[in-house]
């Protein structure tokens, strides 16, 4: 926690340094936010701490925004007040201060950035998330997490470019033991340490994105140089281990346009294990390559549905198969997974029924999500949902949290 | 006396052709009248969404739209409700064939693409479709001169226009368009059983920069008592808007000289 507060200091330093050499004038200033319930129910089980909540918060967002002609200086801060855990936190979700001229721009400070066309499949968006919000059932927005760096966007006629710098590591925000059911693989390693990457400069992630029409088609490159966020687990003993996150590099592509009546989405990348090259390190996840296509169309007035393929393949597989730790899950070569949306309005889009399905034919397990959101006022919302698991291995993504099942319902009020 | 001459055959070609129209001639006009005044144009809009019993639901929104020739592009900023605040929509329309529409979603940064094949989709809820919005393509419906008319003291053409495809939410329209400013002053919508069951009105038109403009229409619901009050205000034409606008960098950051 200390770090996160170091960071902190080190947004709000960086955006008050740069609020330093602002022209004073023409400044306009607004205050906005939410104040917001989540509570999420277990369905199927207890958590494994007993508890059968897997969620009890009411959250007070502030969103001030400071703006002139070509600068904005914008700080969105979050107290939440954590029943479970009982206590409250502070949490600084966004802070950045940004300059606009003709044809650059830059941003500074804790942002969120999503990158790729993939809904709720990510290859491209290398940007850190957070699964813990998604499967309790927060609001979808808690799922993408700030990053600490400068992004530069550049607009020459041709083409345009993202350039993201991120000299201070996030990494994912996993679902945590205490609430939900999880597949360990090492159970009795129960001393964990965590390293995340140090702040230095070979360390610095970066990001970069060129983008631009290609006859009908918004066509982006990407390039990423930095980690995985997901965790690795290294052990050193029979009861301790390190968690770190190893090097990666992303090499992608993306377009999405009007095709077949609908929209066409395609996104590829190839994930390069930088310490694991020739696949041979249990520890480390091999190289892979990454598909996704996906459609979306409207079926008929106020009523749309989207499908997706993805899948992805492990390079040096016969490596990864011979030196996988014995008593370990074997994965498959090509992981395969489909994905299904339908949304529905209706009472002039004040409700909205939907309904989200992962499964993968890999591994026979699913996850299910269905919705129904009422708008009670132009700034009053509820929604309630539940997030079923199932089918799989005890260790495949969603098989393992075949306990989970949790019904869950968000209120909000917006000013 | 040549000067005079000239006038005159230039009076007697207008009038020849205010009487010579077609069905099809007037509602192109009422399109271009409507749809298309100026080289861009921008305003303050306020959608008022107002049930049976009176509650009410307001969007908010700055509109701009610059034209390509017969295409359009259209950059939205959302104001109100307070769920979409800040909320940017871009529409690229072609006559004859799908829009391309983008939305961004300022609380994850994200822009995305919006499948638009339905053109009778309600535009944010309200009563209007994206077709009431930005217009319908004139070769989709046959369309006929029944008679001429005077409504609220203006000289009106009632034009019947009938949708080639079989599978409408509407199986006719009535339009009052004025003989003058080429505007739609009202329109009927009949269902398949040949029921009234939709009207817009226009219930306020203003000069504005030389060009006539409704700054306050109506589209009601006769079945479900709902109906939409639209209220443009802050409107000009030709301001000289930036090809650039329309491009996913302003999409994500909405420049401010424009959307205020």
């Amino acid at each position: 926690m200390r770090t996160g507060k170091r960071k902190c200091l080190q947004v709000i330093f960086l955006v008050v340094t740069a609020l330093l050499f602002l022209p004073p004038s023409y400044a306009e200033v607004s205050l906005h936010g939410f104040l917001e319930g989540n509570y999420s129910f277990n369905t199927a089980s207890q958590n494994p701490s007993g508890s059968d909540l897997k969620l009890a918060e009411e959250t007070l967002q502030l969103r001030l925004n400071t703006e002139g002609e070509s600068y904005r200086l914008v700080l969105k801060t979050r107290a939440i007040y954590d029943h479970i855990a009982g206590k409250t936190r502070i949490r600084l979700r966004e802070g950045y201060f940004d300059y606009a001229a003709d044809d650059w721009e830059v941003t500074v400070g804790r942002q969120v950035i999503t990158w790729g066309v993939g809904d709720l499949i990510f290859i491209n968006d290398v940007f850190p998330k957070s699964y813990a919000a998604f499967f309790g059932g927060k609001p979808l927005e808690y799922m993408k997490k700030g990053i600490d760096g400068i992004r530069i966007g550049l607009y020459p006629a041709s083409v345009s470019l993202e350039i993201v710098v991120i000299p201070f590591f996030t990494p994912d925000d996993n679902p945590s033991s205490d609430r939900f059911w999880l597949f360990d693989p090492m159970p009795s390693v129960t001393d964990r340490e965590e390293k995340k990457p140090s702040t230095t400069i070979e360390n610095t992630e970066i990001a970069l994105r060129a983008y631009r029409d290609i006859s009908g088609f918004d066509t982006s490159v990407y390039f990423y140089k930095g980690f995985f966020r997901q965790p690795s687990l290294l052990p050193e003993d029979t009861v301790s281990a390190l968690v770190f996150y190893p090097e990666v590099s992303v090499y992608g592509i993306s377009l999405q346009g009007r095709a077949a009546g609908g929209i066409l989405s395609l996104e590829a990348g190839y994930y390069e294990s930088r310490q694991d090259r020739n696949g041979t390190d249990p520890v480390i996840p091999n190289s892979r390559t990454k598909f996704l296509l996906g459609y979306q169309r409207q079926l008929r007035k106020d009523f749309t549905a989207g499908v997706q393929y993805y899948c992805e393949r492990m390079h040096r597989y016969s490596a990864y198969e011979r030196n996988v730790s014995a008593g370990l899950p074997v994965q498959k070569r090509l992981y395969q997974l489909v994905t299904l949306r339908l949304t529905r309005f209706f009472m002039h889009r004040n409700l909205r029924l939907s309904v989200f399905s992962f499964y993968s034919p890999s591994y026979g397990d699913y996850m299910l999500n269905p919705e129904v959101k009422y708008n009670f006022t132009d700034d009053i919302w509820a929604a309630a949902g539940g997030n079923l698991f199932g089918g799989g291995y005890s260790w495949s993504r969603f098989g393992q949290m075949d306990r989970d099942d949790n019904i869950y319902l968000q209120i909000r009020y917006e000013f | 006396m040549k000067k005079l001459l000239a006038v005159l055959i230039f009076i007697l070609i207008l009038a020849g052709n205010s009487y010579g129209l077609t069905g099809e001639d007037i509602v192109r006009k009422s399109q271009n009248a409507f749809f298309y005044p100026g080289k861009d144009f921008k305003a303050r809009v306020v959608m008022r969404l107002i049930s049976r019993t009176g509650k009410q639901r307001i969007r908010e929104l700055t509109m701009l739209r610059k034209n390509y020739g017969d295409e359009q592009k259209y950059f939205i900023y959302f104001f109100r409700p307070s769920d979409v605040r800040g909320m940017t929509f871009m529409v690229y329309k072609y006559p004859g064939r799908d829009d391309d529409r983008w939305l961004f979603v300022p609380a994850i940064n994200m822009v995305r693409r919006i499948a638009a094949q339905d053109k009778r989709s309600s535009f944010v809820g309200s009563d209007f479709t994206y077709e009431d919005v930005s217009g319908r393509d004139v070769e989709e419906d046959t369309h006929e001169l029944l008679k001429k008319e005077t409504l609220q003291g203006r000289n009106c053409y009632v034009v019947k226009s009938t949708p080639k495809a079989g599978d409408m939410d509407y199986s006719y329209k009535l339009s009052w368009v004025d003989e003058t400013s080429f505007l739609p002053i009202k329109e009927q919508y009949y269902d398949r059983q040949g029921e009234l069951y939709r009207v817009f009105t226009a219930d306020e038109i203003k000069d504005i920069d030389g060009i006539p403009t409704v700054t306050k229409r109506t589209m009601k619901d006769l079945q479900s008592g709902h109906r939409t009050e639209v209220t443009f205000t802050e409107v000009h034409y030709n301001i000289g808007i930036d090809d650039s606008l329309f491009t996913e960098r302003y999409l994500r950051r909405p420049p401010r000289k424009w959307i205020k």
